[in-house]
């Protein structure tokens, strides 16, 4: 209860600032033109696709490269979201409000994490509309295909809010929350061109890579184990997060 | 735990330290507050009074110590304490994006008022503090004196047994100030009220009890009516025509000590109301031209510089 009126109260503020509407349409705007690429590579290829068997369809040639490229759009764009959660709070003063409420840490860190979420679920079906269109236009898409990968999409957006999230709480500076989360994302995305070289730390790099996961998915490829590797990822940084905010009282 | 004290304490503090690293900056305060009181926290800068208001309010944990918020302990539990408080901090914690209404529509939404009373408890804030036609502006635009009142209006939304305000009065202007007191003394009423201040007289006008804090000692603790005893009767004005001698002064029954000021005046500190009797008879008798007597009253000034400067010579 105390979690949606946090939730509500975090969604409406990013509303409330023109940041989260430039951010609405650079990356509608960014993703619609990788869209329209992406068709148009679709639109060449078809005749030589018609004449194959068992050739690409439009989900693989069109839906997987447009969620792949969503989710480094995403990379750079979650962390200016996420910034403000707490440090924000912390640095206007504002955050005493919440302590000083009868609400446990654990109902603050999820009351702003779902209402951040409720923000990227936003821009997820936004995303997820534009192949949807290609239905009116008569074009068939592969269900499982698709709802792998949006899901995949969903999940990488949920990882990089909790990080996020987590990061916010280490300072008050909302600008080193975001240079910090980037640079974790982007470590984490990276991490695993370390496994190329068939080291013994490889098989850990390439398990603790964002993408890995990701690209499992976007082939349609629903493995449990990709799954539990984002909900572990969500949940370890936001009981970090919690406990963080939880010291802001005992140590300053 | 004695039931009968919580009832009647709903603050109890109890031997609370509070370090900052190497840094002491409460050593064992103790104090209750009981209900519809009215505490004043003085102290200079730097004293430990926002510390203090701080660890009442659950904002900081103690290092040592125990706190108690009608009757329930805050570190224990600290859901059901904090839901007896309501705490305004030194700076308002306000959304300047949100309307006056919308804020403290989320304040009583945080406090789990029930929907249905939401709106009345809204006007019932709004209505005391001043704020009723402001509801719909943004708190971003409105001057400091009015958020000021949001703060206010926030720690009272869900009618808390217990109201902390650090330095409630701070950047008002006079007329504003005059206000602000009246609303205290009307809150005081239903609920016991904390506040902080560095400005003396607003504890003169407003408190019922006084406490001074000084390099996180609590170095005073009184009440109004035995500070006000306190500031009378401390010394005496007499001015003479024909002074004698000093000695002779000193030898009066209930003087103990005398300080020799211009024009053959004279001061005396003293104990004891006749001693004003006894001055006037010799005068008389001894016919030293008593020309002026009059009691001298300390100011709450001079006892909080007295306190508060003496503190380094005896540590």
């Amino acid at each position: 209860m105390q979690i949606f009126t946090i939730a509500s109260r975090e969604l409406k503020s990013l509303f409330l600032s023109p940041l989260a509407w430039a951010i609405l349409a650079v990356v509608q705007i960014i993703i619609a033109y990788m869209f329209l690429i992406q068709l148009d590579t679709f639109v060449q290829l078809q005749p030589q696709l018609a004449a194959r068997e068992g050739a690409p369809g439009l989900t693989d040639i069109v839906v997987a490269p447009l969620f792949g490229n969503a989710a480094i759009v995403l990379l750079l764009v979650a962390p200016m979201l996420t910034m403000r959660l707490i440090s924000e709070e912390r640095r206007a003063q504002s955050l005493t409000l919440l302590f000083s409420a009868p609400l446990s840490m654990t109902e603050i860190i999820l009351g702003k994490y779902l209402g951040v979420m409720a923000f990227f679920f936003i821009m997820l079906v936004l995303i997820a509309l534009m192949p949807l269109t290609l239905l009116l236009g008569g074009g068939t898409l592969d269900a499982g295909k698709f709802g792998a990968g949006l899901m995949g999409l969903g999940l990488m957006i949920a990882s990089f809010a909790a990080l996020g999230l987590f990061m916010s709480t280490l300072t008050n500076y909302p600008g080193v929350a975001a240079v910090s989360t980037f640079g974790v994302l982007l470590l984490l995305w990276i991490i695993d061109w370390a496994g190329d070289k068939g080291t013994q730390a490889s098989g850990l790099f390439a398990y603790l890579s964002l993408v890995r996961h990701y690209e499992s998915m976007l082939k349609g490829v629903f493995n449990s184990a990709d799954v539990v590797y984002y909900l572990l990822f969500i949940v370890t940084f936001l009981v970090l997060a919690i406990r963080r905010l939880d010291a802001d009282r005992l140590q300053h | 735990m004695n039931d009968a004290m919580n009832n009647d304490a709903l603050i109890r503090v109890e031997h609370v330290w509070r370090y900052y690293g190497a840094l002491c900056a409460l050593r064992d305060v103790s104090f209750e507050v009981r209900r519809g009181e009215v505490l004043g926290f003085l102290g200079p800068n730097g004293a430990g009074k926002s510390t203090t208001m701080q660890i009442i309010s659950g904002n900081l944990a103690p290092t040592r110590g125990r706190v108690w918020i009608n009757g329930v302990d805050i570190l224990d539990e600290p859901k059901r304490a904090k839901a007896h408080i309501g705490f305004l901090p030194e700076q308002p914690p306000l959304y300047r994006e949100l309307t006056v209404d919308e804020y403290l529509r989320y304040c009583a939404r945080l406090h789990r008022i029930p929907r249905a009373r939401e709106s009345s408890a809204l006007d019932i804030a709004k209505q005391r503090c001043g704020l009723t036609g402001v509801g719909s502006r943004l708190i971003g635009n409105l001057s400091k004196g009015y958020r000021q009142r949001v703060g206010i209006a926030q720690a009272i939304v869900h009618m808390p047994a217990v109201v902390i305000l650090d330095e409630p009065t701070a950047g008002l202007d006079p007329i504003q100030i005059h206000e602000m007191r009246t609303l205290i003394r009307e809150l005081a009423a239903e609920h016991s009220v904390i506040l902080s201040t560095h400005i003396l007289p607003e504890v003169q006008a407003i408190c019922d009890q006084v406490q001074i804090i000084h390099r996180g000692e609590l170095v005073l603790k009184d009440s109004i009516e035995g500070l006000t005893r306190r500031m009378q009767g401390a010394s005496l004005r007499v001015g003479l025509r024909q002074p004698p001698a000093l000695s002779a002064l000193e030898a009066i029954a209930g003087v103990h000590g005398v300080e020799v000021l211009e024009d053959g005046a004279f001061r005396l500190y003293c104990t004891g109301q006749e001693v004003a009797d006894t001055v006037v008879r010799h005068a008389v008798e001894k016919g030293w031209g008593l020309y002026e007597i009059s009691p001298e009253r300390l100011s709450l000034e001079q006892i909080f510089m007295e306190l508060t400067r003496s503190e380094p010579a005896a540590a």
